[in-house]
């Protein structure tokens, strides 16, 4: 079985994000960057799969700037195989339509039965590339997923996923999507005698106009503003009266 | 799961500037050298703050062609004033002519360290050495004859207790012909060397002082790119020395930040207090008032001078820039010094390893390095011994009448940790409320700094007897770190009717005040899980 991971390049979310006041977007000067954490446990899942002996091969693949392919590295210090790197000159405004498009390329090219994803990254929060990929490639979709398990065949998959009445369990045929949520798994970390062989392992490079997919923004940002932390100062509160006093005083009850 | 070991020719510890710029110069004398880099921030510059007026010829004699697009040297000084703030709200001009010769700032540039560090790591990596950002050196590794022979990095997925996690990864041992320690000042590998090398011996006591730095943007109107203020007196009094600084530079930012020197005697003194109250200084409020900070960082500075800079070569190795104590103290600088103790180190363990007889000594005593430590030599000295008003007062008759040629040494003998003086002794002190607009609580201000450390790990600060905090600290100084610590580490709350002295360790900035200024020398930091500690940007 081949699993592919697309993963992606965010803000690290530990970081502060900041507006800029010229472009009115999210500033990424200089900030720093990571792999969505939802992604890491994709990347994890995947791992696990290969190690139990159920996959023979795992794939990253992301799209973005020359600075994406310290992101792609991590995945394979990690563990990864391989890694595909479809590259763009500059910062692209890649919406969830244009990237499960450029997946879908992919994943037909090497023709996976199995692509692990994160449900969201942290950055934009769309939650819409896995579904819209199991709508374009016709492959059975489990999505918030935070229980996975191969059946003895490896022909299907019975997951767990996390719902708002609670957990639902379903069972899909491969091939087939499964976006993560949060408590799946514990992701590893890349120890640095896995960093120095990581260096090593292959890494293709495609330019993303070779693969002749329109990638004119469909969706346009009106504006961005920083969320209000001021009036937010956290409270520690003792009891449930209090904590109902409280939301009484702030009128949002 | 067993430690794996590499070997490299070098490898250096710690990605700030003495640290690259060593590794560079020992890839542009020998490209076939192996060369390892580590750097226990996240990524290279994470770790990293200072003010800064930054003197490029280094990096220029380290770069020449690159150094002249290199995007970091964008704003270049133009006014340059000193103000002596005389109290909260009067301040008098000190004349050009009055200003000491080594406070002059013109040709050089208002620049981001961390960027520059960023910077010079890609051309690192260009030449071929190996970064590893993330990866603490955990301790250092000796032979069988006791010679330094490369480092440990720590292990990873350890949860409070010391036990294993699920994701339990081992560190890894690096083995290197020679080890390089560019930890910046109070580096807690360069402490251990010291001592068990006796480096310092015949030195004076090392001296430091912890500065403070914020970023603000501020409207157009109140910007003048490549202005430049120095201030000294007010908040801090004749019992403290050191000074203020505010850095107009590019993108409608303003740096600002206080600098206190660590052999400060009132136990009630919190130098991050003094630094809120800086701010409210209407020749500072002027230019910050309706801004926005965005930053805030701290981090101890080595300030001894050329008496306190320890010996740096020693068997299997070097400690050089902060770690070791090049900064000049009379401008206040540490970049350029820095630069050069690594080009230096570079130059001298190339000889080495290519079994060439060389003596560091020499090497360093005909350096530009050593000329311009020994002019200052008497800075520090002086400010300690004499006081401060005194002190300045000597520092401008021997630099700008004398021109540094004074046959006279000024030497401060005690420790920083030393100069505290009891509960009692110490005059009682109140600082006013934040106002959350020029001045802050240090949580707010640690929220800025983008600190953050894994949850279920140990403490990374350790106590050699976990009882002195409360039983001696407590009673006799009123347990000083509670104040002395910038990003609010050490607190004494109240826990089942007893006071309990807690360490918050996820707070920490690895600004190692703990470890320099605990009157019991009782505090130890040691580098937590790789890649915890502050996340500064552009600082």
């Amino acid at each position: 079985m081949k699993i592919i991971i697309p993963i992606k390049r965010v803000l690290d979310p530990y970081t502060q994000a900041r507006i800029n006041k010229q472009t009115q977007l999210v500033d990424l000067t200089n900030a720093k960057m990571a792999m969505n954490p939802f992604c890491e446990i994709a990347v994890e899942e995947a791992l696990t799969l290969k190690e139990s002996g159920s996959a023979n091969e795992t794939i990253v693949v992301s799209i973005g700037t020359d600075k994406t392919v310290d992101t792609l590295r991590t995945a394979l210090a990690m563990g990864v195989d391989r890694a595909i790197f479809i590259k763009t000159e500059t910062d692209l405004d890649l919406q969830p339509l244009h990237v499960a498009k450029i997946l879908a390329n992919i994943i037909n090219r090497e023709q996976a039965d199995l692509i692990i994803m994160g449900k969201q990254a942290v950055d934009n929060d769309n939650n819409q590339t896995g579904q819209i990929l199991s709508g374009l490639l016709d492959y059975s979709l489990g999505t918030f997923i935070s229980k996975f398990d191969l059946s003895s065949d490896a022909k299907s998959v019975e997951v767990c996923r996390e719902i708002d009445s609670g957990i639902e369990t379903r069972k899909l045929n491969l091939p087939s999507i499964v976006t993560v949520d949060l408590r799946l798994n514990e992701p590893r970390y890349a120890s640095l005698p896995n960093i120095m062989k990581a260096r090593s392992k292959p890494l293709e490079t495609i330019e993303i106009e070779s693969l002749g997919i329109d990638i004119t923004p469909r969706i346009k940002v009106i504006s961005v503003e920083e969320s209000g932390t001021k009036d937010r100062a956290s409270k520690q509160i003792s009891s449930a009266e209090e904590f109902f006093s409280e939301l009484n005083q702030l009128g949002v009850l | 799961m067993e430690r794996e070991s590499i070997e490299y020719d070098v490898v250096v510890v710690g990605g700030g500037p003495s640290g690259l710029a060593s590794a560079c110069k020992l890839k542009q004398l020998n490209p076939e050298l192996s060369v390892c880099l580590l750097e226990k921030g996240s990524e290279i510059g994470s770790h990293i703050i200072s003010g800064a007026v930054f003197e490029p010829q280094t990096l220029f004699d380290l770069f020449p062609e690159e150094a002249k697009n290199c995007p970091t040297l964008k704003t270049s000084v133009v006014k340059d004033d000193l103000y002596w703030f005389t109290n909260n709200n009067k301040s008098i001009k000190v004349p050009t002519w009055l200003m000491p010769k080594s406070l002059h700032n013109k040709g050089n540039y208002i620049i981001s360290l961390g960027e520059l560090c960023q910077w010079i790591a890609e051309r690192a990596i260009n030449l071929g050495v190996d970064i590893f950002p993330g990866f603490p050196a955990q301790s250092y590794l000796t032979d069988l004859n006791g010679r330094v022979c490369g480092i440990s990095t720590g292990d990873m997925g350890i949860d409070k207790e010391g036990n294993q996690k699920g994701t339990f990864t081992p560190g890894m041992d690096i083995l290197a012909k020679q080890t390089i320690f560019a930890e910046g000042a109070r580096g807690h590998l360069g402490k251990k060397l010291i001592k068990e090398f006796s480096l310092d011996e015949g030195k004076t006591p090392q001296h430091f002082a912890i500065g403070f730095k914020e970023i603000w943007e501020v409207d157009n109107n109140k910007h003048s790119p490549g202005d430049v203020v120095h201030t000294m007196g007010w908040p801090l009094n004749g019992g403290t020395s050191g000074g203020g600084f505010l850095y107009h530079f590019e993108n409608n930012r303003i740096a600002v930040g206080l600098i206190v020197d660590l052999n400060y005697s009132n136990t009630h003194h919190s130098p991050f207090q003094e630094f809120q109250q800086y701010k409210q200084h209407p020749s500072i409020k002027q230019f910050l008032d309706s801004g926005k900070r965005v930053s805030y960082g701290a981090r101890a500075i080595t300030k001894g001078g050329i008496n306190s800079l320890v010996k740096m070569e020693f068997d299997g190795g070097m400690i050089i820039g902060c770690d070791a104590g090049t900064l000049n103290p009379s401008k206040i600088k540490g970049s350029h010094c820095a630069l050069q103790s690594g080009i230096l180190a570079a130059e001298y363990i190339n000889k080495l390893l290519l079994e060439e007889i060389c003596d560091f000594d020499d090497l360093f005593k005909n350096s530009a390095l050593y000329k311009e430590l020994y002019k200052s030599r008497n800075f520090s000295g002086a400010m300690h011994k004499f006081g401060f008003y005194a002190g300045a007062a000597y520092n401008f008759i021997e630099s700008n009448i004398f021109r540094n040629k004074l046959p006279i040494t000024i030497k401060d003998e005690k420790r920083d940790c030393d100069s505290l003086k009891t509960t009692k002794a110490s005059k009682i002190k109140t600082y006013p409320a934040p106002d959350n607009l020029l001045s802050f609580d240090i949580t707010s201000s640690l929220f800025l700094s983008g600190t953050n450390h894994e949850e279920d790990q140990p403490v990374h600060l350790k106590l050699t007897d976990p009882n002195i905090p409360l039983d001696y600290n407590n009673k006799i100084f009123n347990e000083p770190a509670q104040r002395y610590c910038p990003a609010g580490v050490y607190e004494i709350i109240e826990k089942d009717g007893a006071d309990y002295f807690q360490i918050n360790a996820q707070n920490c900035l690895h600004c190692k005040t703990c470890d320099i200024k605990d009157p019991s020398q009782n505090i130890n930091w040691t580098p937590p899980e790789g890649g915890g500690g502050p996340n500064y940007i552009g600082m």
